[in-house]
């Protein structure tokens, strides 16, 4: 599929936009429709398409499945870590308000990072799950 | 509100009783799987019409807006999504080493391996 | 402070082993962190039974955000024994998993077994510890997947089918959960279950509240494995690893069974469940005919862990009589059963687990003369297997005796019968085996060929454990008959 110029070059060109809008997604999640989960799987589709493009070869040389793996708990340690440094802080788990003196600020600081996590967990799952199905066969 | 009127539960019915039927009818370990993602799909309209409040407004804060639908279903859903999404792969998943170690995604012809260990 | 956090933790410490475990993907590291995860949730889980047991209900709001908004947990008596029976046997079975899990899975692959592992651990105990029904269904799903994920990693080809079967059941039983909760949330504006409680009785009398209740019974039955839902669980549990057999017979379907008693006592009420609808008659009647029924198929069976899964169908129906009784002293042997089965289901399934290990079979054949080659583990065979017919002395005995007081007390003596005749169909099943193991002429080759330490040590836990309870009762039924009387008191 690599020789047809069309889908390269349209792919090329598509799979910065695809991560940018990813990007937004996910940190816009805090004041309109969005969020860790949207993001992650629109996030994993930029590089589903590369790999669908290039070969899966090329998609494992970019993001190697141990990358991958360790993505997925670095995300999950954030989501629980946030809830363990409020615990920490004498609150409740996932207690947003003991991250900063000021409460408001507390919240915005939490969702960002909870969800920050969330979205590099589900990326990481999805490109995984690609790389399982379509990668099978490879040697 | 008349028959019609109610016309998202009569697809979240509809939708129900195809998946439910083609998991149970259809021999075919794939096809099962398709039948399970529409069964689950026809709860995500049922619970996504239950969040629909008459006049409703998006549920994001803004100036002279008073009614707004229910957010909280569809929050629900997106989680009930994500575990149909990894039911399914999981699935999948399984269907392939089945694929690899029987050479055939049919039930009867699976059961007629088995039964001949 | 820490002790206000323990039920955060208690669900919090598996999940975050769980990931370390994905990264650090060396068996024996993967190996430690489950165990270290499981000892935590242990002490936590027996921490917060001791304070259940002084002062009461310990609430828990998830993020400060008060019950009916956020996602509370609440702990009472019966989820802290619930807690305390899953924490409890994932420490056991996760010290004789060490040694069985090196000899049944790839090297490469053992890393994602803890993971899977301690992933269905945190589900196990998020489903006994959370007070809100969406959040129920989650932890049910996380705990499931997992639980399909382990399963499939058994050696033969066949627990790929076995695993298949239980993914297609287990999310059906799941989505009717799901509708359920969706109806009753569209009923009453709330997920949380004390919520629930305070506002089901205005409206029970709607075909929505019926439609609802019918939708978690049946979803719930598929995962209780109550006949006649129950036929993904005598293959799952055959083929699966042995390890994973002993840790999910001991728990998955009883922290099932603990869900529908949270719905039909806590969430709908008694008057609801068991009075206006028909669960009783339904409990009753399918209960019997699974003690009945299960256990006879049990008798034909050649692979021992199917026989013994066919018997965990049937101890299903004793939980689900205990239940139909709608009395506290039908809900007390129900729940002291639930305890009980899982220390003999452990003892039996980690005693299998040491003979496949050692003979690499689990069929009845291949058990000639394995009373003198592997004494211990086969002590560990027959005491689990006295307790599981209900022998005086045993922890069987307790239970099956509280069982059969209750139905007595309640002047349904065919219930007695079926108790008496399922006890007898167990005689049977557990005779074969030992007839085999000691009486059968033995082959060739009888060289004592015992299990490791690590393995043995955890098999005579459990046993030992069937005994002490078999003897010492005030402990498990005096929080058996507390808890019930919870349930049956106010509401969660």
């Amino acid at each position: 599929m690599i020789d047809n110029p069309v889908l390269r070059i349209i792919a090329k060109i598509i799979i910065p936009m695809i991560l940018l809008f990813a990007l937004y997604v996910q940190f816009h999640g805090d004041f309109g429709p969005g969020g860790g989960f949207q993001a992650g799987v629109i996030f994993a589709a930029g590089f589903i398409l590369y790999g669908l493009v290039f070969g899966t070869e090329s998609l494992r040389s970019a993001v190697p499945p141990a990358v991958l793996r360790l993505l997925i708990a670095v995300g999950l340690a954030l989501f629980a870590g946030v809830g363990v440094i409020t615990m920490l802080a004498g609150s409740d788990y996932l207690a947003y308000n003991a991250l900063s003196e000021d409460p408001i600020a507390g919240q915005h600081l939490g969702i960002l990072v909870v969800e920050f996590g969330v979205g590099v967990t589900v990326s990481a799952v999805m490109i995984t799950i690609f790389l399982a199905f379509a990668g099978r066969n490879d040697p | 509100m008349t028959i019609a009127g109610l016309y998202n539960y009569w697809i979240v019915i509809l939708l129900m009783m195809t998946g439910f039927y083609v998991v149970i009818s259809s021999g075919n370990l794939v096809k099962k799987i398709i039948g399970l993602n529409l069964f689950q799909a026809s709860v995500f309209i049922l619970y996504i019409s239950i969040g629909k409040i008459a006049n409703g407004h998006v549920p994001i804060l803004q100036d002279g807006v008073s009614h707004y639908s229910n957010p909280l279903p569809h929050v629900l859903i997106l989680t009930a999504i994500v575990v149909g999404v990894s039911t399914t792969a999981l699935g999948l998943a399984l269907v392939v080493r089945i694929r690899e170690s029987y050479g055939s995604v049919e039930e009867e012809e699976i059961h007629r391996q088995d039964e001949s260990l | 402070m820490i002790n206000g956090q323990l039920p955060a933790l208690q669900v919090v410490v598996p999940l975050i082993a769980a990931a370390l475990c994905l990264v650090l993907s060396r068996p024996g590291a993967a190996w430690l962190i489950t165990f270290a995860a499981s000892v935590v949730s242990m002490l936590v889980s027996l921490l917060m039974l001791e304070e259940v047991l002084q002062s009461g209900v310990i609430d828990y709001a998830f993020g400060g955000w008060a019950a009916p908004f956020g996602i509370a947990y609440r702990v009472d008596i019966v989820n802290a024994y619930v807690l305390m029976i899953v924490s409890t046997i994932s420490t056991v079975v996760s010290v004789f998993a060490r040694v069985s899990v090196a000899s049944e899975i790839e090297t490469h692959n053992q890393g994602f077994f803890y993971t899977a592992w301690l992933l269905c651990l945190t589900g196990l105990l998020g489903i006994a510890i959370t007070g809100d029904a969406f959040n129920l269904f989650v932890f049910l799903e996380i705990s499931s997947l997992s639980s399909y994920v382990l399963i499939a990693m058994g050696s033969d080809r066949r627990a790929l089918t076995a695993a298949y079967q239980y993914l297609i059941m287990g999310t059906i039983g799941a989505t009717f959960i799901l509708i359920g909760v969706g109806l009753l949330y569209a009923l009453t504006g709330t997920l949380n279950m004390l919520d629930l409680a305070a506002r089901l009785p205005e409206v029970a009398d709607s075909r929505t509240a019926r439609t609802g209740f019918a939708f978690l019974t049946v979803g719930l039955g598929l995962k209780i494995a109550l006949f006649p839902l129950h036929l993904w669980l005598p293959n799952a549990y055959a083929y699966a690893p042995s390890a994973v057999s002993a840790f999910l017979a001991a728990t998955a379907t009883k922290v099932a069974v603990y869900v529908l008693l949270r719905f039909v006592f806590s969430v709908f009420g008694v008057e609801f469940a068991l009075g206006a609808m028909p669960l009783a008659l339904g409990l009753a009647v399918l209960g019997s005919i699974a003690v009945l029924s299960a256990s006879t198929v049990a008798i034909f069976q050649q692979n021992l862990k199917r026989m013994l899964a066919y018997s965990s169908v049937a101890q299903v129906g004793y939980l689900a009589l205990g239940v139909s009784l709608a009395t506290p002293a039908g809900l007390t042997a129900t729940l002291l059963h639930l305890f009980n089965h899982a220390l003999m289901k452990g003892a039996l399934f980690v005693a299998l687990g040491c003979i496949a290990w050692r003979i690499g079979s689990s069929r009845l054949e291949d058990f000639a003369g394995l009373g003198y080659r592997m004494p211990w583990t086969m002590g560990v065979f027959v005491v689990g297997g006295l307790s599981l017919i209900g022998i005086p002395l045993t922890a069987g005995f307790i239970s099956k005796w509280y069982l059969v007081l209750a139905a007595l007390d309640k002047g349904w003596w065919p219930v007695t019968v079926v108790i008496i005749a399922g006890s007898l169909l167990a005689v049977i099943y557990i005779w074969r085996v030992v007839e085999s193991a000691y009486l059968a002429d033995p082959p060739a080759q009888t060289a004592k060929a015992e299990a490791p330490a690590s393995m043995l040590i955890p098999a005579w836990l459990l046993a030992i454990a069937n005994l002490y309870f078999g003897s010492h009762t005030d402990l498990s039924v005096g929080i058996a008959a507390r808890a019930a009387a919870g349930l049956f008191g106010a509401a969660p």
